[in-house]
């Protein structure tokens, strides 16, 4: 479980300052699926980014399983980013020179897997995003689609506690997007929890609570 | 788990793979980088100090030996000198003996043009004149190798000598201390010798031409017999012998062995290097210190190249490196990556060096030495030295790739990701 509790991010350029979240509450029990959306700059992103422990909120707190991760290390939050959480993003975020398969190999590496056994379980990874065929393709000799299936392999193979996605479907085509979709729902049956942001209320629709936020903040839930 | 050691198979496993699949052409240019760094801080410093070991060698070829017997300071030629010599030609470890004397003097050239014409400038100088016996003196040195002009002494030859280029104009580099070149000097012409106030017209039979510091270059040489009645020396005492040893044999043990004979009452017993001119040793400290000085001029400049290749690689690759921040890789085994990478600039730069260098450069300059004005240059590159230039070219490489990508590493992951400034 994810609890969001009064959280404030403020940015500073220079002498102004601009509040994106205004008091954001949010709890996110395990086994969800959540979409994050409003209209561009709501901060929709930005909650995302302190949920996920890639931001530090200005104020406020983040409960991972109880416990207060802005109270972390760095080197603490980088663990739990590695093995609790899984990451997809809006350009797919795919090292160009790693194929697909190392590319979803990386951090299990990371976690001390051995690279064979790293291998056979990104291999597996790949097969479940339907991606199994081309393992040793560079991202430039993959379409966009394809990318963002290796983006969410990488992100699923070590079984991660919450998948976090920010816009996974905005640079592709309909059709691709729509696979990306499956993928997530097909995610979500199996028990995945997933918080996904998205300005699409097609696909908004698929998860099963919306959050919608306005000038940073939560207007329904 | 997230241990020091997956930090490192991690960033192994990363710049193996961005190593591979980097630009060829943009890793061929940093590899010749490092492979001309490599030759800088190694081939400039051995050349340099090849030139000093170029004179050394031409002292042992020419004029000393492997070692060197000459008169005690307090005498003026080796006393019972045929007994030496005969005791050292009998030890198993000598290939070969020459003995010669040796004075100084003054010698004229044009004196029969400028007869009676005060206005014609002398054309005399001092001179170091050596007698020989021109077979041994062959076998020794190669001596008739070096004649440029005329040829060499024969057995039967009376009344001859054979000059150093500086003595003659046209090969000499301007006038030294108690040395002014003859004009107009060519084999066949006449030469007037004075020594210890006795004068001999003699003919130039030959020119000796050779680098300016070497030995051959300084000396006039004529028959034994001839200096032998000129100096006025009564009896066969000579001033030097020369000794050469059978390859393997160690000069300074030799001289042991001759001073433990007695050779050490009559003569002084002096290895080439310890007979080599003072100062040579010193010019041999300084110009390997110019060459380390010029190296190290060629060591930044790598290290700056590598700084900046690396800087622009993790600067372009920041977003990549905020995403793997992002999904939890280190930021150690990010940089840890950059340090492989500069590794294998740096290992490869080096082993490429190292096969011209002791592949092609040693042997082949050493068949062919640079032959410049003051010395026939090798390389001098001892293994260990060049050990220690490739350890200095990897560490500078490695800090040099260390720095830049800790400084992308260190900036903020959600900013990495973001493009944010």
């Amino acid at each position: 479980m994810i609890e969001a509790k009064n959280i404030i991010k403020t940015f500073k350029n220079g002498p102004i300052e601009t509040q994106v979240l205004k008091g954001i509450d949010l709890i996110v029990n395990d086994g969800e699926f959540i979409a994050i959306m409003g209209r561009s700059g709501a901060g929709k992103s930005t909650l995302m980014y302190q949920m996920s422990l890639l931001d530090h909120p200005t104020s406020g707190a983040i409960y991972i399983d109880g416990k207060d991760a802005t109270a972390l290390t760095s080197h603490e939050r980088s663990r739990l980013r590695l093995v609790t959480f899984g990451y997809v993003f809006q350009d797919y975020a795919l090292l160009p020179e790693l194929t697909a398969l190392e590319n979803v190999v990386v951090p299990l590496l990371m976690q001390g897997m051995s690279e064979k056994d790293a291998a056979a379980r990104a291999l597996r990874a790949l097969q479940r995003v339907g991606l199994h065929e081309r393992p040793g393709n560079l991202p430039s000799q993959l379409s966009g689609g394809e990318q963002q299936r290796v983006s969410i392999a990488r992100a699923i193979a070590h079984e991660p506690t919450v998948l976090f996605a920010d816009e996974p479907t905005a640079n592709l085509d309909r059709e691709s997007s729509d696979a990306i979709m499956e993928i997530f729902k097909e995610l979500h049956g199996r028990g995945q929890t997933i918080i996904m942001v998205t300005h699409e209320d097609e696909y908004g629709t698929l998860a099963n609570r919306i959050i919608r936020l306005d000038d940073g903040r939560i207007v329904s839930s | 788990m997230n241990s020091l050691f997956t930090d490192i198979r991690v960033g192994w496993y990363l710049a193996l793979r961005q190593v591979r699949r980097a630009s060829k052409w943009t890793t061929t240019l940093i590899v010749f980088v490092m492979v001309l760094t490599f030759l800088d801080l190694v081939v400039v410093t051995g050349v340099l100090v090849g030139l000093i070991d170029g004179i050394t060698n031409l002292y042992r070829t020419q004029e000393t030996g492997d070692v060197i017997l000459t008169a005690l300071d307090n005498k003026n030629y080796i006393e019972n000198s045929a007994q030496v010599a005969a005791l050292i030609k009998g030890l198993p470890q000598v290939e070969t003996v020459t003995e010669r004397y040796s004075s100084g003097g003054t010698i004229e050239a044009n004196y029969q043009e400028s007869a009676g014409d005060l206005n014609t400038k002398t054309n005399e100088t001092g001179a170091s004149f050596v007698g020989i016996d021109p077979n041994t003196e062959q076998a020794f040195g190669k001596l008739a190798g070096y004649v440029k002009e005329g040829s060499y002494l024969s057995e039967n030859d009376y009344d001859a000598v054979l000059l150093g280029s500086l003595y003659v104009d046209r090969y000499s580099f301007g006038k030294m201390p108690s040395l002014t070149p003859l004009e107009n000097v060519y084999p066949g012409s006449k030469v007037r010798v004075t020594i210890n106030g006795n004068v001999r017209e003699m003919t130039v039979r030959g020119i000796l031409v050779s680098t300016a510091n070497s030995p051959i270059a300084q000396r006039i040489y004529m028959p034994a017999d001839e200096l032998r009645l000129l100096m006025g020396r009564t009896d066969n005492n000579v001033d030097e012998i020369a000794i050469l040893l059978k390859p393997g044999a160690d000069s300074g043990v030799f001289r042991d062995t001759l001073l433990r004979s007695g050779v050490g009452d009559v003569a002084k017993v002096q290895t080439f290097d310890e007979a080599i001119p003072n100062g040579v040793g010193e010019v041999k400290d300084t110009f390997a210190q110019i060459g380390n000085a010029i190296g190290s001029v060629g060591l930044v400049v790598a290290s700056i190249t590598i700084f900046i290749v690396i800087f622009i690689n993790a600067l372009t690759r920041r977003k990549f490196i905020g995403i793997l921040k992002g999904i939890g890789v280190t930021g150690r085994a990010i940089e840890v990556s950059y340090v492989f990478q500069s590794l294998f600039y740096a290992v490869i730069g080096s082993g490429v060096g190292l096969l011209v260098l002791y592949g092609f450069l040693v042997p082949y300059v050493s068949a062919h030495p640079i032959v410049l004005p003051i010395s026939a240059a090798i390389i001098v590159a001892p293994v260990l030295d060049t050990t220690v230039r490739i350890a200095l070219i990897v560490i500078a490489t490695v800090i040099a790739g260390y720095i830049p990508s800790r400084m992308i590493v260190r900036k903020n992951t959600l900013d990495s990701i973001l493009g944010r400034n």
